[in-house]
Formats: structure tokens, sequence, C-alpha cells
């Protein structure tokens, strides 16, 4: 049956490759931009991953005017307000974001105020509330993950009033999006396995839950793909500089599947468990990925039966019967999730954190029944039901 | 899809603003009767504003939380809601209210726009859910909710859908 209606929407421009940095500018000067101002962490900056991209506006017009590189690991509004008085004060006129989520998140809100001015971002806040196109800025992704680069969202905090303040809307979106294999060679084995499982979580949600598209879909089965035939590869050899670039595009391509079709209940419980336990979020997506999917199997077998296809590869796929590939498609991701453990101690459920307590799983369920993506998950969840869940994740 | 083409604009407008009142009703009624929905009311806080409506100045109803934890309609309220759930369109809500899309797929599908914060838009959600699964036929019920509630039986249907029926011809009374 074709879908009723959908949307879909990527004005992103993605710049990948070799020597894509090289790009930025160009691609600054088409923007009428020539006095950019990087943000970044602290990490970020002592690994040395900006010399590339300082090194490649070596004799060209356009200059990196200044460099904040103090975002914090929770982007939060004082961030946001010092990094943006210092953009005034230099003159600048574009923002480069170097890192992952929170350098990106607090860059979106950076740019909510240096094009709209003034120093109140929650007037900001909820779906849809900028009244124009911003200034011209690109994301650098130091991890492969979160696909922030191409999302329409920021999530800030207001650490006096301890909330978290969202915002929506199209104009939040980076011009451009550069995927540079040297941006991701020194990520460590487990930090990539936990952002690769992230990437994977995205694109698994957005195929199987209730706003998958056609063009979605394409995008998320590609990206499944991408993961499942790279990520081992890189842990074998972290300098693989093809591989790292496949596990970037599938970052990617998961953010671009997952800002169209949304996510559902594994990133409920994702959400509500770092929240309370402070867990990362890709080590979150990795911990309920299978138990939800079984949770779900009874509602999308069919949809998850076909990702056996970009998990497992075309020989799996044929030798199994119709019938049973759902169930093998989660086989699958728990044999990977084993070889992860072995490989990078990334653990497969909540006691093997050693950071979250049984008592700690009420307060997960309540706070993941009032999460947003468990709208679109296609089994409804009660809160017995996620607790359940939580039960099986537990050991 | 037929509906949204056969009918006419003036008979959707109507249709939406009848049901976009008893729904109202029915909240608010269902916030007062029903353990369940009260259970999920009295997690707004005291005061908070609700308002659902249909862009850009269609039917609309508000709702505000009350202290013992129930809903209470608004008449007037010139001010910003804290939680508003906007259909982008009159052809979305008849879609809705004429139960073709369920109110999960209806967001899936982009034809609402919840602004506020999204837990509390899925605590509405939620609580819409079990008051038309409470008040309509189960047949149709089925078609509007995700999973119709396995341990609502036809017993407790009838005496809770009763009172809040009872509830919401009270309300058309006590305008009158």
């Amino acid at each position: 049956m074709a879908k009723p209606y959908y949307e879909f929407f990527c004005p992103v421009k993605v710049i990948a490759g070799n020597a894509a940095l090289e790009h930025i500018p160009f691609e600054l000067a088409t923007l009428g931009a020539k006095r950019a101002m990087i943000i970044t962490d602290k990490g970020v900056r002592s690994n040395n991953l900006l010399e590339p991209i300082l090194a490649a506006f070596e004799g060209t017009d356009s200059v990196v005017a200044v460099i904040f590189d103090d975002v914090p690991p929770d982007s939060s509004l004082q961030t946001v307000r010092t990094a943006a008085a210092l953009y005034r004060s230099n003159n600048c006129d574009a923002l480069i974001a170097v890192g992952g989520g929170s350098v990106i998140d607090t860059s979106k809100g950076v740019n909510i105020l240096v094009s709209e001015g003034g120093d109140d971002l929650v007037k900001y806040s909820g779906a849809h509330n900028l009244p124009r196109a911003l200034k011209p800025f690109f994301v650098i992704p130091t991890t492969a993950g979160t696909g922030s680069e191409v999302t329409a969202v920021a999530v800030i905090s207001d650490t006096e009033k301890h909330v978290k303040l969202p915002f929506a809307s199209y104009f939040l979106m980076p011009h451009a999006a550069i995927l540079d294999p040297r941006m991701t060679l020194t990520l460590p084995p487990h930090i990539t396995a936990m952002t690769a499982m992230d990437a994977m979580t995205h694109a698994v949600e957005s195929y199987t839950c209730l706003a998958s598209n056609p063009i979605s879909d394409a995008y998320a089965f590609a990206a499944i793909k991408k993961v499942s035939q790279n990520l081992l590869k890189v842990l074998d050899n972290p300098t693989d500089t093809d591989a790292r670039l496949e596990l970037a595009q599938a970052s990617t391509m998961a953010g671009i599947a997952f800002s169209n079709a949304m996510v559902g209940l594994v990133h409920s419980l994702g959400h509500a468990t770092g929240a309370v336990t402070h867990l990362p979020h890709g080590l979150c997506m990795n911990l309920f990925m299978p138990y939800v999917l079984e949770y779900n199997q009874s509602v999308n077998g069919d949809k998850l039966a076909e990702l056996l296809l970009p998990l497992a590869g075309a020989e799996v796929y044929a030798s199994t019967p119709a019938n049973q590939r759902a169930t093998k498609a989660i086989a699958f991701i728990r044999d990977l999730r084993d070889v992860l453990f072995e490989r990078t101690k990334l653990p497969r459920t909540l006691k093997e954190t050693g950071k979250v307590t049984e008592a700690q799983l009420d307060e997960i369920a309540n706070k993941a029944l009032d999460d947003g993506s468990i709208i679109f998950n296609p089994r409804e969840a009660s809160r017995a039901d996620l607790k359940d869940i939580l039960q099986k994740a537990w050991a | 899809m037929k509906p949204t083409k056969t009918l006419l604009p003036a008979a959707q407008h109507a249709y939406v603003s009848l049901m976009m009142d008893i729904i109202g009703r029915g909240l608010t009624s269902a916030s007062q009767i029903d353990p369940e929905v009260h259970n999920e009311t009295q997690g707004f806080p005291t005061g908070f504003v609700i308002r659902m409506t249909v862009f850009p100045n269609g039917p609309s109803f508000t709702a505000q939380s009350q202290q013992n934890g129930s809903l209470k309609l608004l008449k007037h309220f010139e001010q910003k809601p804290d939680l508003t759930v906007m259909f982008k369109h009159m052809s979305h809500a008849f879609l809705v209210f004429s139960f073709q899309e369920g109110t999960a797929r209806a967001f899936a599908h982009d034809r609402i726009v919840a602004d506020g914060d999204v837990s509390h838009a899925i605590r509405l959600v939620r609580c819409l859910n079990k008051m038309e699964s409470l008040i309509l036929p189960k047949l149709i019920a089925q078609r509007a909710v995700k999973q119709y509630p396995q341990d609502l039986d036809l017993k407790k249907k009838i005496s809770l859908a009763s009172r809040i029926y009872l509830k919401v011809a009270q309300t058309y009374i006590n305008r009158s």
C-alpha cells in the first residue's frame, strides 16, 4: 500500500570525501561570507582536529576570525550567549560547528542570537518560532552518530531553571555538512562503536516507525548497510579512511532519515535513561534496540524483515524463509552487540553499564512514557510495557 | 480519502466545529470521571492551559488544569496557551475527527503541530486516546487509537461512558 501522506525536506548541502574541508572557503564565498567563527569543544581542539580546517583557509580570502572552544557536554543558554558575544565582537559573518551533538546544538542556538539579535534565546524555543533565514552555518561532525548536521532541531539547557529547551525550525538547518574522514580518524574504538550504533538506531527506527516514508526509507536502508559493512572494518583498522567515511556518511544519511521519519521507543527509553542516569545517548540506543524491536515485531515485523538484507547481506537474506527474517534481523543486531562488547566493552544491558540501579527503572519508565518520540512508535506502550522492556534490558 | 473531496468545506467546518466542541467537553468531563484520565491530567501543572485548534483561526477549545487535577473549559482566553495542538488545515482535523486517521498517525503524517512542552503534548494525546476509547463504539475507537485498551470490558466502558455523556449533556444544558 502506498504511503497515504508524507513530507520530506533536507536542504543541507552534503560535502563529503577526500579533501572535503578544503571546499569550505569557496562554499563560504558563495554565501557571501568571509569571517567565520569556529565553535567547538576542548576535546576536539586538543586532538588537533582544527588544524586541517585552519590549513584549508590558508591562501584564501576567507579567515577564521575567532575560535570558541568552551562548549560543555550539555549545551546551555549561558554558553550560547557567551559564544554569540564573541561572534559579534569579532565581526563574524558565518558559523562553523566542529564537534558532536552538543557543539552542533550550541551553534544552532548561537546562530539564532547572532541572526535575530539580542540575548533572549528562550523566546525562540518551541516549534517554528524563527521568522527568517539565519547566518551562513556549516557543520563538520567529529563523531559519526548524532546526525545533527542535517536536523532542524536543537536542545539547549536552561541550567538555572533546570529545564531543557527544545528548538525546532527549518531555519536551524545548516547550509552545509562537511564529511571529511580526517575528522573521525582518531575516534577511539568505544566511541566509534557507540556512535555507529546511534546511527544504526536512527536508521532502523526511522524505517520501522509510523512516520517512515519512501524517501526516508531509502536513506535509512542505505545507512544500515553502510554501518553493517563498515563498523567492524573500522574497529579492525581505525585508520581505514574509506570505512571511516562510509560511517560518517551513514550517520548523515540516518540523520536525514530520522529528521523526516522520526524515531520510536528505543529513543523514548534512551532519552529517559540518559536523563535519569546520564549514560551517553549512543550507549542507550545500543542497550534497548533489540528489546524494543522484539516488542514491536508483532506490529511491524514485515518492515523489520526487510532490514535483514542491509544488515546481513544478500546471501543470508535469500537463504532465510520470509517468515523468519524479522527474527533473524533482531538476532543479527544482538550478535553485533556481542561482538562490540567483546571488542570495545560497549555494554549490552543496563546492568553491564554499572551505572544504573534497578530502583531507577520506574523513573525511567515514567519519563519514557512522556517522551515525544513514543507517539511515532508503531505499537502502543503503557507504563507496564515499558517496565517490562526495561526488565529485559536489565540483565 | 474520498470524503474530503466530496464534502463541501462548509460542511467540514461545521462537522469539525461540532466535534471540537464535543471533544473539549468530553475531555474535561473524562478528567473528572475516569480515574485513568484524571491521573493523566493531574500530571499537568495547576493552571496549565491547553488549546486544540485548526490553523489559522479555525474551531478550537481551551482547557485549564485545576488544583484538583481535572480540566476545565475556558470560554475566553486571549493569552498564549502553555500548549497548543494545531491541525494544519480543516481537512486534516476532519480526517482525525471522522476517525479516518488516528491521532498518532496524524502526528506521523505532519498534520498537527504541537507548540509547547512535547511531554505535555504526549500526555494530552494519552488523555484523548483514553477518552475516545471510552466514549466511542469499539469499532470506531479502534480506528482512532493505536491500541484499544485490553482491560476495558463492555461493562466498565458503558458505566464510564454513560457518566461522561451525562456530564457532557449537563454542560450543554447549563450553557443554555
